[in-house]
């Protein structure tokens, strides 16, 4: 992922040099940090990068998280980008917001809008240092709930009205990108104009129960060439969380840094603490360490031996010898992961093609991609409006082959709820 | 894009107060609160700059109290112009 402000970076520059070679090394504290307050959730998105649903009984306290927020505070973390799960369900929600921002860490948080009311939205449009983000997959009613579940167009809609109505301009309208709503992006860029709102589209990464819907979901080809000219069109008037380094190989770079920002400028605290080198990431293989270590946040993220790996320079691999190496840096780390790919090789979505090769290569092999470590799932389907004491239908989301080998008994299976996305 | 349009070296300036900045080992990052744009100062000279451009009566003056050279005063003052024009820094009315 890339993790980087959502505004591009502008320097004065009084010497030579490139931003992305000064963070390459890594910071003294993240600009930016993603913290997932719950992994509870009222919905269950198919594409839930931290696989959401139940609460983990282990999640920080209240206190715990208000020491968090002072270690945020003393090492000068600008901002938190908070999601989950849905965060505004945890009793303590505004409490910690309010905290963050008397102690000068500025939140941004991403919702479904289950807990906007007009109230909230009074209360938001209140404060310089908290912006929201609504996420919402499809420009349509049908579009959306296929991917987020029944209800969740309306509930995103009244949060944002709520938001208008209450004077809160320029609130974020996040959307990641599927097969499916490539084709709505004006309608979505329509519906953010009409609510006073900002767009901002994020990549679809095969994270968490992303992974189980990748296939069907990941944009074509075609679409890929088709985002990266509208986003070129559209400049700096759409915010991305950068997270399309991997398209800058098709011709010029997209505003922002072009850069895996991993544990370099960005990481995630997950709702029991746990510290990953980015949100995509929730995997044992890129666990830092804990904020309930001795040395807490500040120690994990200036000793942790995966983070001063992740901080050396890029070799760039397989993608070395590209051309095209200088723009992408070889894409998104997550992407590669959870597709079973190298993470020093080319990008399952590379546009110039060596992805798909690189996929055949894998799916011929026998070799499973890395399942996500941690999975909150809500072990039925997800709680919907019932009518009249109707039996619930459960619909089995059973993972789709992602790989012609892939019918095998040990290939994953899983279930389905989404969280905050793009990278920050 | 078009850069600084000019800089008046002369005025006096100061640090926007919804601007947090945090140094770093190449310089420092500047995060404005009201934009949420995020800027960076690429060396320590810079930084002791527009550290210290509240306590002088101009932008020169600040430049070279911090022993930025007349030759190199056309380069700082590009680097503020382009801080004033993100308003990470702004003018301030001399007491």
């Amino acid at each position: 992922m890339t993790l980087a402000p959502d505004r591009a970076a502008s320097g004065p520059a009084t010497s030579p040099g490139k931003l992305t070679d000064l963070f390459q090394l890594g910071l003294d504290a993240p600009i930016c940090l993603t913290w997932e307050l719950t992994y509870a959730c009222n919905l269950s998105c198919v594409h839930c990068l931290s696989s959401s649903g139940r609460r983990d009984p282990r999640e920080l306290s209240t206190a715990e998280c208000k020491a968090v927020i002072d270690t945020l505070e003393r090492m000068q973390v600008f901002y938190v980008n908070i999601g989950g799960g849905e965060p505004t369900v945890r009793p303590d929600f505004w409490e910690l917001v309010d905290y963050a921002t008397a102690h000068h860490v500025g939140v941004k948080f991403s919702t479904n809008g289950v807990k906007l009311d007009a109230a909230a939205a009074v209360r938001l449009a209140a404060s310089d240092y908290v912006d929201v983000q609504i996420s919402l997959d499809g420009a349509t009613r049908e579009v959306n709930d296929a991917v987020r579940g029944p209800g969740s167009y309306d509930t995103a809609m009244r949060a944002m009205g709520n938001l208008r109505d209450a004077g809160f301009t320029g609130f974020k309208l996040s959307v990641v990108m599927t097969r499916q709503n490539i084709p709505q992006i004006d309608a979505f860029k329509a519906i953010a104009d009409e609510y006073g709102a900002q767009l901002r589209l994020t990549r679809l990464r095969p994270s968490g129960r992303g992974a189980d819907v990748w296939d069907e979901l990941h944009p074509l080809p075609s679409q890929q060439k088709e985002l990266y000219d509208w986003l070129v069109a559209h400049g700096e008037q759409v915010l991305t969380g950068d997270s399309f380094f991997h398209l800058s190989a098709f011709g010029g770079a997209l505003p922002g840094l072009n850069l895996c920002g991993a544990g370099r400028v960005v990481c995630l605290i997950d709702p029991v603490g746990d510290v990953y080198a980015c949100p995509f990431a929730i995997h044992e293989n890129f666990l830092a360490g804990n904020v309930r270590d001795a040395g807490g946040f500040e120690g994990v993220w200036k000793t942790s031996a995966l983070f001063a790996d992740l901080r050396k320079p890029d070799t760039g691999g397989a993608c070395k010898s590209c051309g095209f190496y200088d723009s992408c840096r070889g894409g998104c780390m997550a992407a590669k992961f959870f597709t079973g790919l190298p993470l020093d090789g080319p990008d399952p979505e590379c546009v110039q093609g060596y992805g798909e090769a690189a996929l055949a290569s894998v799916s011929s092999s026998s070799v499973a991609a890395p399942r996500p470590s941690v999975d909150h799932s809500h072990r039925t389907a997800p709680s919907r409006p019932r009518a009249g004491g109707a039996v619930p239908v459960t619909i089995a989301r059973r993972r789709p082959p992602s790989h012609d080998c892939d019918e095998s008994p040990l290939a994953g299976f899983t279930a389905g709820a989404e969280s905050a996305s793009g990278c920050c | 894009m078009a850069g600084p349009v000019s800089f008046d070296l002369d005025r006096a300036w100061q640090v926007d107060p919804r601007v947090s900045m945090r140094p770093e080992p190449f310089g420092a990052l500047l995060y404005h609160f009201g934009t949420r744009r995020l800027s960076f100062l690429k060396n320590q000279t810079v930084l002791a700059v527009v550290r210290s451009l509240a306590d002088h009566p101009s932008a020169r003056s600040a430049c070279l109290a911090c022993g930025v050279s007349e030759a190199e005063l056309p380069a700082y003052a590009r680097a503020l112009g382009a801080l004033a024009d993100s308003t990470m820094i702004s003018e301030r009315e001399l007491a």
